[in-house]
């Protein structure tokens, strides 16, 4: 029986505490210890923004941070991200700008949307494709994704 | 992966006490952006992780205008690069360290990792290397300090001694009319691995016509990050012109010694080496001219 490691932090507000092995990934500890399965497996290692997650205030790939890691700290992943009243802006412009296809990808760009938002509240384009250069999707070439973060950033400003 | 325990280190004794009992079976963990995905694939063993970004030392960056400045080993690349003291004093550096990874890996990658290179080179040696950064090393018998172009001994290898760990990057203050660049050629915008780096710094006269120093290193092109001592030698005492830099940026592609791999032929790659050189050159000039 390998070691566990027991580990309290907030979830999306939530508290949870949760027993882990040291080398489980927080992305499998979120999807297969907690049933958080919104962040999303895609590579494994760092490249394909798939499993993005927000830490403390910091945008990271869960699949590059052990659960061990989180014990105290706060993070929102993409199950966070809309409230009882609704969609994120950013989901609802996901939706009419028809920015995903498979959707495979679409958990990762709308946590990394949100911290580039909470960062950079209106961002230019180029600021936008640089921020979501971490995130890989092999359907709409992008094009889509950055129009509606844009469409986004403007309507969160007007609504400020 | 065959990680059996985890430890969050609270002092730099404890870590030093840690290392030295495991033996070879423990490995620091800052960002793990490199680390874990080497475990993952059993490229690299380690029983025991020692997080040591709960340390304060290893975690802070300090900047003294008699001392220079002090990067915790594991300082994320995102906090250096928005260290107001960073980006007012060492723009060359910043040039470095925000192009390693995209934002993701910025929030955890550390420069202190990066300065562990398995098969990938590191952005941030070239330029740390021109700012004659050293490396401070600590281990049960004290601490030591080396330059960082002496750090790296092979690929994977590093000058580090059982129980010794990479505790912080000392950069020296940077003299008057001092500037720095560093630049890498790579086929997309962002997120990819240097074909070619190339960092350069000079020290000019109070004219600002004349180079009283210079240093040159590039990425990329050797087994470990390559100091080229001989293009700052050359430089030192010229006048700042065409030919010179062109010169110094001949001498830099001479001393090349690239391998053709995915992402570049050994021919291509000295081509760069010289246009990397100029670029980075002309700069560091221009920055040092406008200090």
């Amino acid at each position: 029986m390998n070691k566990k490691i027991r580990v309290q932090a907030t979830i999306n507000g939530e508290e949870f505490e949760f027993l882990c092995e040291p080398r489980q990934s927080l992305l499998e500890v979120l999807r297969e210890t907690l049933g958080l399965t919104g962040a999303k497996e895609g590579c494994n290692n760092g490249n394909c923004g798939a499993c993005n997650v927000i830490l403390d205030g910091a945008l990271v790939n869960s699949c590059l941070v052990l659960a061990v890691e989180i014990d105290g700290c706060n993070v929102t992943t993409i199950e966070g991200i809309a409230t009882p009243q609704g969609l994120h802006p950013l989901q609802q412009k996901f939706i009419a700008h028809a920015a995903l296809q498979c959707g495979f990808c679409t958990p990762g760009f709308i946590v990394a949307s949100k911290a580039l938002l909470d960062q950079i509240p209106n961002p230019s384009e180029s600021e936008v494709r640089q921020w979501l250069a971490g995130n890989l999707c092999r359907c709409t070439g992008y094009d889509r994704i950055v129009r509606a973060v844009m469409d986004a950033a403007q309507s969160q400003e007007k609504t400020l | 992966m065959q990680v059996l325990d985890y430890v969050s280190a609270g002092n730099v004794k404890e870590v030093v006490g840690l290392l030295t009992s495991n033996n070879g079976r423990a490995r620091i963990l800052c960002g793990g952006t490199d680390l874990l995905v080497q475990l993952r694939e059993n490229r690299r063993r380690a029983e025991l992780l020692i997080d040591v970004k709960n340390i304060p030392e290893l975690n802070s960056i300090n900047y003294d205008n008699q001392i220079g400045l002090l990067l915790g080993a594991a300082a994320s690349c995102h906090a250096i690069c928005h260290n107001p003291s960073v980006l007012e004093n060492y723009p060359g550096l910043v040039d470095a360290i925000h192009l390693i990874g995209g934002v993701q890996i910025q929030y955890r990658a550390s420069v202190g990792g990066n300065l562990f290179p398995t098969i990938i080179q590191p952005d941030s040696i070239p330029a740390l290397i021109v700012h004659e950064a050293g490396c401070i090393i600590v281990g049960s018998n004290g601490t030591r300090e080396i330059p960082v172009e002496q750090f790296c001994i092979a690929p994977g290898k590093n000058v580090l001694q059982n129980g010794e760990f990479l505790l912080a990057i000392k950069v020296p203050v940077v003299k008057e009319n001092f500037g720095a660049h560093y630049l890498r050629f790579i086929p997309r915008n962002e997120m990819d691995i240097a074909v070619v780096g190339a960092g350069a710094s000079v020290t000019l006269d109070k004219a600002k016509q004349r180079i009283l120093s210079a240093r040159i290193a590039l990425g990329a092109v050797a087994p470990t990050p390559l100091f080229v001592e001989e293009a700052g030698v050359f430089l030192a005492g010229k006048e700042i012109n065409e030919k010179n830099i062109r010169e110094a940026a001949r001498i830099a592609q001479a001393a090349a010694r690239p391998i053709s791999d995915l992402r570049g032929t050994d021919e291509y790659r000295k081509h760069l080496c010289a246009v990397l050189t100029r670029r980075a050159l002309e700069k560091a000039i221009e920055r040092a001219r406008a200090s």
